[in-house]
């Protein structure tokens, strides 16, 4: 009965709506025509979609977004995937809406962000059995999240907020409190990744705000802020996007993947790995120039690719290099300490899909690359999704979880020998 | 000018407006009836009542502002209802009535939704200087490109085709002004860079193609 008035006041309000637009509308005279117009026109400044040929097969070619209810756990697609041999992965959660950004607290708690929704989760074990719930909510692509000594920091599109003691307020999270805000508040590429450094810092960065163009003042940098939001400079710069950042365990360093332009071409340029050896000098080379050797055929004249620092290694175009993580743990093997485990959610910009799978890659002493091998595939079947990996995250029992805002799921990955997975 | 251009050209300016005006008034009543009814629903049919009550029998709304939906696809619908549900698009009344809805429901609801038949094109003689610069714009703005070239949509790309005209302003002023922020934002980015007169336009034009 009470529903029923509910519903009654809103079809009230609605109707009252209605004939006040009706009204306006029949008063209202029909608005005057621009100027004609009778051939396409140049795109605008920093429409994001320059660059994007006028072909049949490009007009194929569009963003994927992931489903937004999660999927089942037992239609998630783990049979498809497939582990390095001697390893096998499992179902560590489902029901983790748009899963992006995975974090541990000191006390277990796995921390879950998101881009699409709204939500961070947090997964905690009881009595054997795993819980997803919902400790931050009203968010704004509250993509970035990082726990450091029992506070949660939050990344927003435009702020930073932090909860204390998250791991003892699970069960009644206080609101977050803001500690940086009136960060720009473009949504191309404002999603954010958030880290602390050695240094007790935190560091992030403002993307891009198109595909391709003359970023503004404020954009295409990363940055780094102090714990209580004071303290805001420029850490690097001429950065497209970046959805993943890690400190390497003995340099130092900051190591993060880069996300090159599209609509250039199938091939290129390529996803980057890159590192800060110079902090608050180096500069990536965006918008000049891209993969470290292919100048933009638009802002890269005048200038060179000499001028800017090269990347550590080339990820594939269009590929979506998200999330990595340094492998400090002994479970995998001596082979795979301090290594760097990558997730690429694969690519949309791409006739023939690639990326969908987990990288290993292995380190020299002095922090270049070694090798890349492929860890975990299988994410794109028959040139389709089946799953898309954003962010992994290493255990301290050995083991290494993997996001999947695709499914809305977390997987683990161990020792031990494959076997049918998902019942 | 198109006769089902919108409510108040049909109130306002043609003889026979008051037939008009008593059936839109009419289709306002069920819709309202309908939803009130859903509060004690237990069937899906009686479930759906009143989806249909206001956004049309066969897929085409008679409401102002109402989107018609037949032939959505049903991504794009389960997004829609996933956003109302958690309250990430607000439309209160579209908040209200899928408050309680499970995640089953929100995937039977869309796919239900998507096989309605598409919606009739706004008819009448169209203003031959408008389609021209407006398809120029849907050109110059790539909206091809994403929404088909029919304008038909796919996947989580909704259909423009048929699409009520005041539906279509509304939204495209949404998106530019972040009333709407949309699922992935994409909406936003580009109409930030088109102008008030260039979207009167674009859902003119969008309205009227079958």
């Amino acid at each position: 009965m009470q529903k029923g008035l509910v519903v009654w006041g809103f079809c009230a309000a609605a109707a009252l709506a209605a004939s006040a637009i009706m009204e306006a509308r029949a008063q209202q005279a029909p608005a005057a025509p621009p100027a004609p117009a009778a051939t396409p026109q140049p795109l605008p400044p920093g429409s994001p979609l320059l660059g994007r040929p006028d072909t049949e097969a490009a007009k194929k070619l569009a963003p994927v977004a992931p489903p937004p209810v999660p999927t089942a756990a037992d239609k998630l697609p783990l049979d498809k995937l497939k582990v390095k041999g001697g390893f096998k992965i499992e179902l560590y959660a489902a029901g983790v809406p748009n899963a992006r950004a995975l974090r541990r607290g000191a006390k277990g708690t796995v921390f879950v962000s998101s881009r699409l929704q709204d939500k961070i989760h947090a997964i905690v074990e009881k009595d054997g059995k795993r819980e997803v719930k919902v400790i931050a909510s009203g968010l704004h692509r509250p993509n970035g999240i990082v726990v450091h000594k029992g506070t949660l920091y939050i990344a927003e599109l435009s702020q930073i907020s932090k909860i204390d003691n998250i791991e003892d307020n699970l069960d009644n999270p206080p609101k977050p409190t803001v500690i940086l805000s009136d960060l720009p508040k473009d949504e191309a590429h404002g999603w954010k990744y958030l880290t602390v450094g050695p240094d007790e810092k935190l560091y992030f960065h403002v993307g891009a705000p198109c595909n391709i163009c003359m970023p503004p003042e404020r954009h295409a940098k990363i940055y780094r802020v102090g714990l209580d939001g004071k303290d805001l400079e420029v850490y690097a710069t001429g950065i497209r996007h970046i959805v993943g950042m890690d400190w390497h365990p003995t340099l130092r360093q900051l190591y993060f993947s880069e996300n090159a332009r599209d609509w250039l071409s199938e091939d290129m340029p390529e996803d980057k790995l890159n590192r800060v050896t110079k902090p608050g000098q180096d500069n990536f080379g965006y918008p000049y120039c891209h993969q470290g050797n292919l100048p933009d055929p638009e802002f890269g004249w005048g200038r060179s690719c000499s001028e800017f620092t090269k990347p550590l290694a080339l990820l594939g175009a269009h590929a979506a290099a998200l999330g990595l993580k340094f492998y400090t743990g002994k479970g995998f093997g001596s082979e795979y300490q301090n290594a760097i485990f990558l997730a690429r959610h694969g690519s949309w910009n791409k006739s023939a899909k690639i990326g969908g799978d987990v990288l290993a890659i292995k380190l020299n002493s002095n922090g270049t690359v070694k090798s890349i091998e492929p860890f975990i595939t299988g994410f794109i079947q028959n040139n389709a999704y089946v799953g898309r990996p954003v962010d992994v995250l290493p255990m301290p029992d050995g083991s290494m979880l993997v996001s999947d805002d695709f499914n809305g799921a977390v997987y683990r990955v161990s020792r031990g020998s494959a076997r049918v997975a998902g019942k | 000018m198109g006769r089902r251009r919108s409510a108040s050209d049909l109130c306002s300016r043609h003889g026979n407006f008051h037939a008009h005006c008593v059936r839109l008034a009419l289709a306002g009543l069920a819709c309202f009836g309908a939803m009130i009814l859903a509060a004690r629903a237990e069937t899906f049919e009686q479930r759906l009542a009143p989806c249909l009550a206001c956004h049309g029998e066969q897929g085409q709304s008679s409401l102002p502002e109402v989107p018609s939906l037949g032939a959505q696809p049903a991504p794009y619908l389960l997004i829609q209802l996933y956003l109302f549900r958690g309250r990430q698009r607000l439309v209160e009344v579209m908040n209200e009535a899928s408050k309680d809805f499970s995640d089953d429901d929100l995937r039977t609801f869309s796919d239900f939704i998507a096989k309605l038949p598409p919606p009739r094109p706004a008819d009448g003689d169209a203003d031959p200087a408008r389609i021209d610069r407006a398809q120029a714009l849907v050109r110059q703005y790539r909206c091809d490109f994403c929404h088909s070239p029919d304008l038909a949509g796919r996947d989580n790309i909704p259909r423009l085709a048929g699409q009520r005209e005041d539906y279509l302003i509304k939204a495209m002023r949404e998106y530019k002004s972040n009333a709407r922020p949309g699922y992935d934002a994409s909406m936003a980015d580009v109409l930030a860079r088109i102008s008030d007169a260039e979207i009167l336009d674009l859902a003119y034009f969008a309205a009227r193609q079958p």
